[in-house]
């Protein structure tokens, strides 16, 4: 099977705007975490996020900023950043040879309310022309697409939090079938009164009020998680056409797997376990050969004992690292898995396990937690976990180029 | 490697005119429209007031209380569809390993109208910027991310494979059933329940085709305002519905003697990189995706007996397809009978592609092409044979079915009669 | 009397509807060489008539090509407007 790299990464995340702002504070352990400001938090359960102020107009033409919602602004820059990494002008290569897959969760929902108020405060003739678009989840293909003048195989996923690395694997696929390069990943948020709310009823969501504990996977204060806005976009190719034209290969996307959870009140086995064997069987890697485990980290007592009991069943209790760093970022919706996949390249390439910050293992857990700093290890190969709302589960395992 | 055939083996449809796969194909193959004025909510301070709706209760169709409480009609609609698509396969689900079923269901716009309503409550009418938390229900977010929609139809069926919901605008009917293909074709998924569902019909939704101008004005005669192809054609009616349908390997199928509706030889999807909403003139795009989708079968244009057309009916939409046309199937272009059944239903946005899939599905049980309705003044600069008013029993053994959208992507699909796929 | 519409009206309203800078002389420039879209001018035809009072017919800028188009419509509209009262 044709195997399938990542050439390129452009990550926007709350504790750092470009992948190496990013990969700088993730290594060293400083989250993003703070007062929501986009807007007047005060009255609401939830208080903190992982916000991403960006000045558009520094990095975006002024035309498309009227067209566009935060999170879209936020992926064409991160669009451009993963190109520029990856040293590639698509416009040089052959017609309906790149493709943009993304995942969406929500859409531009900032946009959407605006709209909406616009709508029921004053009337359907002050609803903008670009709320036909603007607000939409497949916005960020189409915008990323038409900027770079990318007219391949393109995509939308969504399936909330595990959309992430559904575009991943959609991508591979692709690449597989022929295309050769494609911008893949989400970068997302919906950091608004009318996303927050909305969120919130999602009833996962940590109403601490301090940046240092609201977020703790596995921990015994485990008590919901912070939502942040940003994630990251990963440009790729096939393994050794990037090869031939010289590219630095950050890894290879060699495994997949994904399940639904069986409907709520089965007795039947949720479906995270097979999801990671899957994704192992189908990168033909044995359990020993991983090197770390990237969390989904839902910070809900009952989903992260599922999430270790899975571990602790696929690799043995303790036999491999796992780590967290969204307890940096907060849970980027469908930005979180891409971001992980990014950190766990990096990961590779450093020779290091960023860690999860703020937190202290509960005793319950026999998972070995990269708690406090980060952890010097050789990583060859990682797995990426990722969970959506309403049962999805998948898992990516990356690992460096042979 | 021998590549893994993918055929349709259960079909449920609910389209504006009727609910049920039967009732569609009678409307269809009577030429009759579905279009009318909007009654989902007064649309009297709206430009475009005529929409094609479905009268759809959700009790008769088996929902429970909390289920209709719980999701967005459109979710309701994907479920239906997804049962009926299920019961019509005749497959016995209590011997599949619920491990090899997965859900793949196309929206382009999730849950827009549950949204729009709870907004108006959250907000009070969009008084209050900051929204009141404490009148949200609880169900908000299965509203705010669309991937409910597949949760909501992988529970109702029982599958544990891989599941997704693609939202790829107006070609997200295409997508996820192509998406579908991919994973039956790769092995992670034995069966797959597919389709698409969108319930768009919602003040917010018609405000923005109104702001666009995309929609059609033919207020004084919503019955016959969707004209793909006519010169009086001035915009696409918004529709709602969905389609559900179940994948399975061939092989399988076939062994477990299965009606077969028509095996997806081929599928493909380009962007024009151009505009989020406008289109290149040449089709370029569309025309590749076209012919991609061939190659993937093994077919030649000329091996296609019916274009089963986007033909929203926007003057710019029915230039561009018939451009696209001519430049992916040459002289065969001007032989081939080609027609929207959006004259008849409308423009369901994400719904509609896997609702024209059923339809060419259909098409190659009954040997007939249904017909493009509202077709009496043939626009002078499309010159092919668009099938007017009536269906024609036509001999059809494949069908090319195509879909074009907001944010560029392009998308074409060609299925057919199993023993006349290029093996 | 009537309200007149001038280009520094328009320089103001495609600001803020559809971005861009709009420096120096661009009134009889296109509005495509300008980089505004078919959607630029329909949201900013949207912006006129809601500040104006206007009611723009779905052909009416059709042949609209440069700011000094618009600007001619949009007064030609204000004048029928004001002369139906």
């Amino acid at each position: 099977m044709t195997a399938v790299a990542v050439t390129g990464i452009g990550a926007i995340a709350p504790n750092g705007k470009g992948t190496d702002a990013y990969w700088k504070s993730t290594v060293e352990g400083l989250s993003g975490i703070v007062p929501v400001s986009r807007f007047d938090a005060s009255g609401y359960p939830a208080k903190l996020a992982g916000e991403v102020p960006f000045d558009a107009a520094a990095h975006l033409p002024s035309r498309l900023i009227p067209a566009t919602d935060h999170m879209t602004r936020l992926s064409l820059a991160a669009a451009e950043w993963a190109l520029q990494d990856a040293g590639v002008d698509p416009a040089e290569l052959p017609d309906f040879g790149a493709g943009v897959i993304t995942a969406s969760s929500a859409g531009g929902f900032e946009f959407g309310q605006r709209e909406l108020e616009n709508l029921w405060n004053k009337g359907p003739k002050y609803v903008s022309a670009y709320q036909s678009y603007a607000w939409f989840y497949a916005v960020n293909s189409g915008q990323i697409s038409i900027r770079h003048g990318m007219r391949g195989p393109s995509g939308v996923v969504v399936s909330d939090q595990a959309g992430g690395l559904d575009a991943i694997a959609q991508t591979r696929r692709q690449i597989r079938k022929g295309t050769q390069l494609i911008i893949s990943g989400g970068v997302d948020g919906s950091l608004c009164p009318w996303g927050w709310v909305a969120q919130m009823t999602d009833t996962r969501m940590s109403t601490s009020d301090d940046p240092e504990r609201a977020y703790l996977p596995f921990d015994p204060a485990a008590g919901g998680h912070v939502a942040g806005e940003g994630g990251a976009l990963l440009v790729m190719e096939e393994l050794e056409a990037a090869r031939r034209r010289g590219a630095r290969i950050y890894g290879e996307v060699a495994g997949y797997g994904a399940t639904m959870d069986p409907r709520p009140g089965s007795s039947r086995e949720p479906g995270l376990r097979r999801a990671i064997v899957t994704a192992l069987d189908d990168a033909g890697v044995n359990p020993d050969e991983v090197d770390v485990v990237f969390a989904d980290a839902a910070a809900v007592p009952e989903l992260d004992r599922i999430e270790a009991d899975a571990i602790d069943a696929v690799f043995g209790p303790g036999k491999v690292a796992v780590t967290a760093p969204k307890t940096m970022t907060g849970r980027l919706a469908a930005g979180a898995a891409s971001l992980d996949v990014a950190a766990a390249l990096l990961a590779i390439r450093d020779g290091v396990i960023p860690p999860t910050v703020h937190v202290s293992r509960a005793p319950e857990y026999s998972i070995d937690l990269v708690t406090g700093a980060a952890r010097e290890a050789q990583v060859r190969t990682a797995l990426v976990l990722a969970r959506g709302h309403g049962g999805f589960n998948s898992a990516v395992v990356v690992r460096a180029a042979r | 490697m021998i590549r893994r055939r993918v055929v349709i083996t259960g079909i449920g449809v609910l389209a504006p005119g009727g609910v049920g796969t039967k009732n569609f194909w009678s409307l269809l193959s009577e030429g009759r429209t579905a279009t009318r004025t909007l009654t989902h909510f007064d649309p009297t301070p709206y430009r475009s007031r005529i929409a094609a709706e479905v009268d759809f209760d959700p009790q008769e169709h088996g929902l429970r209380a909390q289920e209709i409480r719980r999701m967005d009609r459109a979710a309701q609609f994907a479920v239906v569809a997804g049962r009926e698509a299920a019961a019509d396969s005749g497959l016995e689900w209590s011997g599949v390993d619920p491990h090899r079923i997965g859900v793949t269901i196309g929206s382009a716009v999730g849950a827009t109208t549950s949204l729009e309503d709870e907004y108006r409550v959250v907000s009070d009418d969009g008084s209050a910027h900051l929204v009141d938390h404490t009148y949200a229900t609880p169900h908000l977010y299965d509203y705010l991310v669309p991937s409910s929609f597949a949760t909501e139809v992988a529970w109702a069926i029982g599958a544990e494979g891989p599941s997704t919901v693609v939202s790829t605008g107006c070609t997200s009917g295409i997508d996820a059933v192509g998406h579908a293909v991919e994973l039956i074709r790769e092995g992670a998924a034995d069966v797959m329940i597919t389709g698409a569902t969108e319930a768009p019909i919602s003040p917010i939704t018609v405000a923005c085709f109104d702001a666009i101008k995309a929609t059609s004005v033919h207020n004084d005669d919503p019955e016959h305002a969707s004209r793909p192809y006519d010169s009086t054609r001035n915009g696409f009616v918004l529709g709602e519905g969905a389609a559900g349908f179940v994948l399975e390997e061939y092989e399988s199928a076939k062994r477990r003697g299965a009606t077969i509706y028509a095996e997806i030889v081929g599928y493909a999807t380009r962007s024009n990189a151009y505009h989020m909403t406008g289109l290149r003139a040449d089709g370029a795009e569309m025309a590749e995706a076209i012919t991609a989708a061939l190659d993937e079968g093994r077919l030649n244009p000329a091996d296609l007996d019916y274009v089963n057309a986007h033909g929203s009916g926007t003057k710019q939409n029915d230039r561009h397809e018939t451009a696209a046309f001519k430049r992916s199937l040459g002289d065969h272009a001007y032989a081939v009978p080609v027609s929207s059944i959006k004259s008849m239903v409308g423009h369901s946005l994400g719904a509609i592609g896997s609702i024209e899939i059923a339809a060419s599905a259909l098409a190659i049980k009954n040997n007939v092409v249904p017909p493009t309705a509202n077709l009496h003044h043939q626009d002078p600069e499309l010159d092919l044979d668009y099938v007017p008013l009536t269906a024609r029993d036509w001999r059809t053994d494949r069908v090319l079915t195509v879909g074009s959208g907001f944010g560029g992507f392009q998308s074409a699909m060609v299925l057919s009669r199993p023993e006349r796929s290029a093996a | 009397m009537t309200k007149k519409f001038g280009i520094e009206d328009l320089t103001r309203i495609l600001r803020e509807g559809a971005g861009g800078e709009l420096e120096g002389d661009f009134q009889d420039a296109s509005f495509e060489d300008l980089g505004y879209d078919s959607l630029a001018l329909l949201e900013t035809g949207s912006r006129i008539g809601r500040e104006y009072g206007l009611e723009f017919e779905d052909t009416a800028f059709v042949d609209v090509e440069t700011p000094r188009d618009l600007v001619e419509v949009v007064n030609a509209h204000l004048l029928s407007h004001a002369a139906r009262g």
